[in-house]
């Protein structure tokens, strides 16, 4: 291996390193002989996890005391390249706080960014990244052609994580440099969603609506159908733009990646925005009323029907199961 | 209070999409329209700029030609006017290439508040807002659902991966919105042919003072090595529903295990 050292954005909620994060430090660590990663907040209680999937040090960033991380966290990863004692990759997760972190980390370095990764390989002493465009219909290569750390903001679900029984992680404390008023933005108030079941991105069933539903009320058929299956429910884009459900519901580009085991679309044609977050799913059924939708291309089994019939007898006949 | 709205246009969606066989950099030749996403902004910014009491709407946009009729929708919309960097050194800009362009052009509007897409519809990259924030050295705000400005600050309801943040802001600063956050007015037929005259001012590279190496494909500093077809998926089983349809999926869930 010739990359040296790779670090990775690791967010941690509530002590825990999320499945991306360890997505990424598992995949590091078939690239590099080193792997650190960087966090912030109470990220240093994860040092035993991220050690036990191959990160050998974490570096703090502490409490930012509200504020956002995309600023504080660009500048002590900033700091430690320009002490020299940075990495030869940055691998960030395609989240909100990532796609923040990278943006202002790109211009402190002025190296560009390559986005929307979902493979990332070496070849010739350098990284290369695969990159999934028109729908996923297409794989873009690409890499950087000068100098300095590559910057990748890789999806959700692009690698396996796995671990790799390493011992904790050291901590080390790497407090942000002034950032001034970039990073005067403060949180002051957090809302949870409340949601009942598996969280979307882990169910192994998936239950999505789309526009074909109709009327935002039709959207219970949808949470009724995942409760049944013991999955979660999903959207797509148009209805929650509409204002149907929650943005926390949506899957594909903008919204959140799936791989259940069983993706069932209702209603959803198979935008390019939407195909990009389900398409790696194990089985796809649709159940669509175009029999040209693009949907039924991805489908092992299509329905081509009304969903506000076959969906409420599938209801039925599952209800009757007990 | 004074808006700037980062818009960009874009080959029309509908349109089947192509690669340049040599650069293999998106197709823009074409008809170019306003970016959907971008309509939000546009009108998150009249409505804020009202609700203020005065100020003026300006567009800021890069394209490599003077194509202009994706911005004439945005001020048929009500922006007061426009600033479109064209140049022909434009041809393959990546995102932060982008950014140094449009920050350039945004400092001669000195706004209050620089509005944005959280990403565009076709390249998708997602950063070029941030990076902006992070070259005029602004505080920035993204994925917002709700936006509100009081006084010399601005809260917005921040999408989360678990619900929302409330975000508090000292202005200037940088704020991206989500669809949906408004509902984007329709131009009316009076405000159509009032965009006709409003002033769309033109600049070169060279005119915001920033060096031709720093943008294009040279600038990009990345290059795209291969574009191949992804592995298809096997084409499934289409079945027609006469009233049986919803039998078919519970014999594929059993079969699956997973009922």
């Amino acid at each position: 291996m010739s990359i040296a050292k790779i670090w990775v954005v690791a967010e941690v909620v509530d002590g825990a390193p999320t499945t991306t994060s360890l997505e990424l430090v598992s995949h590091a660590r078939t690239l590099a002989d080193s792997v650190e990663t960087i966090v912030w907040g109470d990220g240093a209680t994860a040092a035993g996890t991220l050690g036990e999937y191959g990160a050998t040090t974490v570096h703090d960033v502490g409490d930012l005391g509200g504020a956002l991380p995309g600023a504080p966290v660009a500048a002590a990863i900033a700091a430690a390249v320009g002490a020299g004692s940075g990495p030869d990759a940055v691998l960030l997760p395609a989240t909100y706080d990532g796609r923040d972190i990278a943006g202002r980390l790109s211009v402190k370095l002025d190296r560009p960014v390559l986005t929307n990764v979902v493979g990332l390989s070496e070849a010739d002493g350098g990284l290369v990244s695969q990159h999934a465009i028109f729908g996923g219909a297409e794989i873009l290569t690409a890499k950087f052609t000068a100098e300095g750390p590559g910057i990748f903001v890789i999806r959700a679900k692009s690698f396996a994580a796995e671990p790799s029984g390493g011992a904790p992680a050291a901590v080390v404390a790497a407090p942000a440099p002034d950032t001034g008023a970039s990073n005067a933005a403060r949180i002051v108030a957090r809302h949870v969603e409340e949601r009942t079941g598996p969280k979307l991105d882990e169910a192994e069933v998936v239950v999505s609506g789309g526009r074909g539903l109709g009327e935002k009320d039709q959207y219970v058929l949808i949470e009724q159908l995942a409760s049944l299956l013991h999955g979660a429910a999903g959207a797509s884009r148009a209805i929650v733009d509409a204002g149907w459900v929650p943005y926390s519901h949506q899957v594909g580009q903008t919204g959140k990646t799936v791989k259940p085991t069983v993706y069932l679309a209702c209603g959803i044609s198979g935008a390019t925005q939407h195909m990009v977050g389900m398409k790696n799913s194990k089985n796809i059924v649709a159940i669509n009323k175009d029999q040209d939708a693009p949907i039924f291309q991805v489908a092992d089994l299509g329905i081509v029907g009304d969903v506000h019939k076959v969906v409420p007898k599938l209801i039925e006949a599952l209800q009757a199961r007990g | 209070m004074n808006v700037v709205v980062c818009v960009k246009q874009i080959p029309d969606p509908a349109a089947p999409p192509a690669l340049d066989a040599g650069t293999k950099n998106l197709v823009r030749d074409g008809k170019l329209i306003l970016d959907d996403s971008d309509a939000y902004g546009v009108e998150m910014a009249l409505q804020l700029a009202d609700a203020a009491g005065g100020g003026e709407v300006t567009l800021v946009s890069m394209a490599p030609n003077g194509e202009v009729s994706g911005l004439r929708t945005a001020l048929a919309m009500g922006a007061a006017k426009a600033i479109l960097v064209s140049d022909p050194v434009l041809a393959g800009t990546d995102a932060l290439g982008t950014a140094k362009v449009l920050a350039a052009a945004i400092k001669r509007a000195e706004p209050d508040l620089i509005l944005a897409a959280t990403e565009s519809s076709d390249g998708y990259t997602g950063t070029t807002p941030v990076q902006i924030a992070e070259l005029l050295g602004l505080p920035s705000v993204t994925f917002a659902k709700k936006v509100e400005v009081t006084g010399s600050s601005v809260k917005v309801e921040r999408q989360t991966e678990a619900g929302y943040d409330e975000v508090e802001c000292p202005l200037p600063a940088v704020v991206t919105v989500t669809a949906g956050v408004v509902e984007p007015r329709y131009p009316s037929f009076k405000g159509i042919m009032a965009a006709k005259s409003k002033p769309v001012e033109n600049l070169t590279v060279a005119d915001l003072g920033i060096d031709a190496g720093q943008v294009g494909a040279a600038g990009a500093r990345q290059e795209i090595t291969d574009v191949a077809p992804a592995e298809a998926r096997a084409s499934g089983e289409i079945v027609v529903d006469e009233g049986e349809g919803h039998l078919r999926v519970i014999e594929f869930l059993e079969q699956l295990k997973v009922i």
